[in-house]
């Protein structure tokens, strides 16, 4: 049982990747340890529980790497996806170092995956997890206790106490019971706020009653808004998110991946009103998935209807929830509640485009397109014509929120006035926002939170002891 | 297959993990699921005889209890592999065997040590069962009838066995045959467990933890049986064939197979036992540790007696020791095809149509 009356050197607020990183960097460094994690054991991890791996930057292959991924491609994709959104040099140095981590984190018990070979190729830019998030939470938390970093499940951080730029207490629910505890160094790893339904509803409206939330219920952003209004800076626009297509009858919280649904390239995706409304066929999936969620928030109603054809079935993933199939498509509609009429309208219109005479192939961007159409599909377009079909229906599903606390290159939290708070640290979600302002990289969550979580953990054992 | 309750709910489950695949590293299993979408009740007895229950899947599952989907894989399958013992059970009257199977096989190692003693003291006056025989076995027991009851009671057991795979392969087999390579890779899968392995790092047996403990308890138990196996070999083609009676010194062939082998069996047999004592109880059966306890147990006995027999040949206790010991074997070759020792048949079998569908390609995937 962890010792609450003592000061610890180090406080970590949170308890997924970035909190264990932090945790076990700083106790590495020879730092007392504390963290606080607010959910129990068993749902212990915060959304690192529903990852599978991390983004890392290689100039040759590796063990669990192929071929290479150098810093300028990285930097590419990332600009690409935040179209410019993001910080440079916070940006260049996250890459440069997720180089660097898997030593590190071999050492602390994460395994890895060998390669994934034929795959639409993140099996090049992401290293798996063995077993996924979980396993690799599963990993940290036995080094952590092993190090001898105490550990508080079922405890929420109510306010980090600032004054002068400095945490002097911090209130937490013990069991659901207050207390106070002191630290001389404080990191908060505690994640976005996208499980705080009232908080996203100031932003989205009733909309966010037909959101899904893809990860862990116990990520409400209680210490972001508590530091946020006590004078430290913010970065990040709170409608922007980590936002995915999932199948509708996902639960509500806590679905994890096997509520995604890969369909869409092969689909062909239409709104409530039957329309099409977005090009399916743009980029290979891991590059696009995580454009879907905001589009279909932006739909009537926030729903959207995948439907192909047995040809395109086989070719992706099937989601927990089994497809909805009919053998027209008439029927198929009807079945989704939506307008049998316009639906074959739209594919009848949608298949009269497909250009002729291309080869089709799945695994990489064929050019097969459509024409004349507004908007066109411009890869993998074939006509939705073999029965049975197949339908699904999508949600916007978040996975994280980037409003975030701002941060330098030390991972000190930054002051309205542009100082650094003076033993206030920051890593993962609850600072993405300063790498991320919108759209997504696979496995770059991981990548923010591994890396500044070792940072923040330095750091902050490093400050604690001077 | 029947369509059970327990064939719905791992049908159910496997398909969580289709839509999931995170945990494709750790074993044969996943990979064997991502072939394909719609799974017969024959699949899902292969996927449960394939799987080792190492635990990995457990512990790194995000849907595993409390969350409201409970995902358990390891009691899943466990379950359909039980109920797959008893379906493929040669003959079918004997499928009951397996419901109470700790208290069977408890009870017919009890009569086979009754059974051996009274006839071998039916078959020999008081003072030559308690006399000292100088280490030579047939003097207390002829060895004809040793052979005869063997045969029987071993012949019927391995037709037994026989037919339970050919029931297998019908129900939960591939479609292809299997080539060379197919049989060489499995082979290799089932002589070097490699699938009891979490990907190279071992079991969960009651934490996050991996440990390489329970594969190699398990080898111990293996390789000590045969090395006993071959010891009772050996000695009977030295004895029949090649004019060397028993018994044989210390130093010979068939008494140090069969003394590194009884060691072997029973750290095997002891540790696996002690193991199931301290495992997590979340993700197994517990209805089925009766008949896992009893055959470890069987196992074991099989071993010391042995031991025992050989420490004691040149005394008086031979012809005691002796009888309790081929007591213990008469009841394993009885209780065979009807207790866990199946599961090498039926997972050998399931290792050799992954090996014979190594080639197909996942359905989706990243």
């Amino acid at each position: 049982m962890p010792d609450r009356t003592k000061t610890y050197d180090v406080l970590v607020a949170g308890g997924g990747n970035a909190a264990l990183c932090a945790a076990i960097t700083a106790r590495q460094a020879g730092a007392s340890v504390l963290l606080v994690e607010s959910a129990p054991k068993a749902f212990r991890g915060g959304n690192s529980r529903h990852t599978r791996n991390l983004r890392a930057m290689h100039d040759k292959p590796n063990a669990v790497l192929t071929e290479a991924y150098k810093e300028d491609e990285y930097w590419d994709d990332l600009l690409r996806v935040t179209g410019g959104n993001t910080d440079e040099s916070l940006a260049r140095m996250t890459i440069r170092a997720s180089s660097g981590v898997f030593d590190w984190m071999k050492q602390a018990g994460v395994r890895f995956q060998p390669s994934l070979t034929g795959t639409l190729n993140l099996g090049r830019t992401n290293a798996f997890f063995l077993g996924g998030g979980k396993a690799l939470v599963n990993a940290y938390y036995l080094t952590a206790e092993r190090l001898g970093v105490e550990i508080l499940y079922d405890t929420e951080v109510i306010s980090m106490n600032l004054d002068d730029g400095f945490i002097r207490s911090v209130d937490i629910t013990y069991k659901g019971f207050p207390e106070t505890v002191h630290a001389k160094c404080v990191v908060a790893s505690s994640g976005g706020f996208q499980a705080n339904l009232d908080w996203m509803r100031e932003y989205w409206g009733d909309a966010v009653d037909n959101f899904v939330i893809r990860g862990t219920p116990y990520n409400k952003g209680r210490v972001l808004k508590n530091l946020l209004g006590q004078g430290v800076a913010a970065i990040g626009d709170p409608t922007q998110c980590h936002a995915v297509a999932l199948d509708a009858r996902a639960p509500k919280f806590d679905g994890g991946i096997t509520t995604r649904l890969d369909s869409v390239p092969y689909s062909v995706v239409v709104n409530r009103n039957g329309d099409r409304f977005y090009d399916e066929g743009e980029d290979v999936w891991p590059k696009r998935y995580a454009i879907w969620g905001r589009l279909i928030a932006q739909q009537p109603d926030q729903i959207a209807y995948s439907i192909c054809d047995s040809k395109a079935f086989p070719l992706f993933m099937p989601s927990v929830f089994p497809a909805i199939k009919a053998d027209t498509l008439e029927e198929l509609a009807t079945k989704m509640k939506l307008d049998p009429t316009k639906v074959r309208q739209t594919i009848d219109s949608f298949n009269a485009a497909v250009k002729p005479g291309q080869t089709f192939d799945n695994l990489k961007l064929d050019g097969n397109a459509t024409e004349g159409l507004t908007p066109n599909k411009t890869n993998w377009a074939r006509a939705v014509d073999k029965p049975p079909f197949y339908g699904y229906p999508l949600r916007p599903g978040i996975t994280f929120t980037y409003l975030s606390v701002k941060v330098n290159e030390k991972a000190q939290v930054l002051m309205d006035n542009g100082q650094p708070a003076g033993n206030l640290f920051a890593s993962g979600e609850i600072m993405s926002g300063n790498i991320l302002g919108k759209g997504y990289l696979a496995g770059f969550g991981m990548t923010i939170g591994t890396v500044f979580g070792r940072i923040a953990g330095q750091e902050a054992a490093r400050r604690a002891r001077n | 297959m029947q369509e059970t309750d327990a064939i719905l709910t791992a049908r159910h489950e496997i398909e969580v993990c289709n839509a999931c695949r995170y945990c494709e590293g750790f074993c044969a299993v996943f990979p064997a699921i991502e072939l394909r979408r719609e799974f017969s009740a024959g699949d899902i007895s292969y996927l449960a005889n394939l799987c080792h229950n190492c635990k990995g899947c457990y512990y790194a599952c995000q849907y595993a209890p409390p969350h409201e989907w409970g995902i358990n894989i390891p009691a899943a399958l466990a379950e359909v592999r039980a109920e797959s013992y008893a379906e493929y059970a040669w003959p079918r009257s004997f499928a009951s065997v397996f419901n109470r199977n700790g208290t069977i096989v408890s009870l017919i190692a009890a009569l086979g040590i009754a059974i051996v003693l009274i006839l071998s003291m039916l078959l020999n006056r008081p003072g030559n069962f308690f006399s000292a025989h100088n280490g030579s076995f047939y003097d207390i027991i002829p060895l004809w009838s040793m052979q005869a009851v063997g045969i029987l009671t071993f012949g019927f057991s391995l037709v037994a066995l026989a037919m339970g795979a050919r029931n297998f392969w019908r129900d939960a087999g591939p479609r292809q045959k299997p080539g060379p390579i197919a049989l060489t890779i499995a082979l290799h899968d089932v002589l070097t467990l490699k699938n009891l392995g979490g990907g190279g790092n071992g079991c969960n047996d009651n934490s996050e933890a991996f440990s390489m403990r329970r594969r190699r308890l398990h080898h111990a138990m293996f390789y000590g049986f045969l090395l006993c196996f071959a010891a009772t070999t050996t000695g009977f083609i030295d004895h029949t064939f090649l004019n060397d009676p028993a018994p044989y010194p210390f130093i010979s062939t068939p008494v140090l197979l069969g003394t590194i082998g009884g060691i072997l069996m029973l750290i095997g047999t002891t540790g696996l036992f002690a193991m199931k004592l301290v495992d997590d109880p979340m993700p197994a059966v517990r209805r089925l540790l009766g008949g896992d306890i009893a055959m470890l147990m069987l196992l074991a006995m099989i071993a010391l007696t042995g031991l025992i027999l050989l420490a004691v040949r040149a005394t008086g206790a031979m012809g005691l020791a002796m009888a309790i010991h081929l007591g213990f074997i008469l009841a394993f070759f009885v209780v065979l095809p009807y207790s866990k020792m199946v599961h090498g048949v039926y997972r050998s079998a399931a290792l050799l149509r992954r090996a014979i569908e190594r080639k197909m390609k996942p359905l989706g995937g990243e």
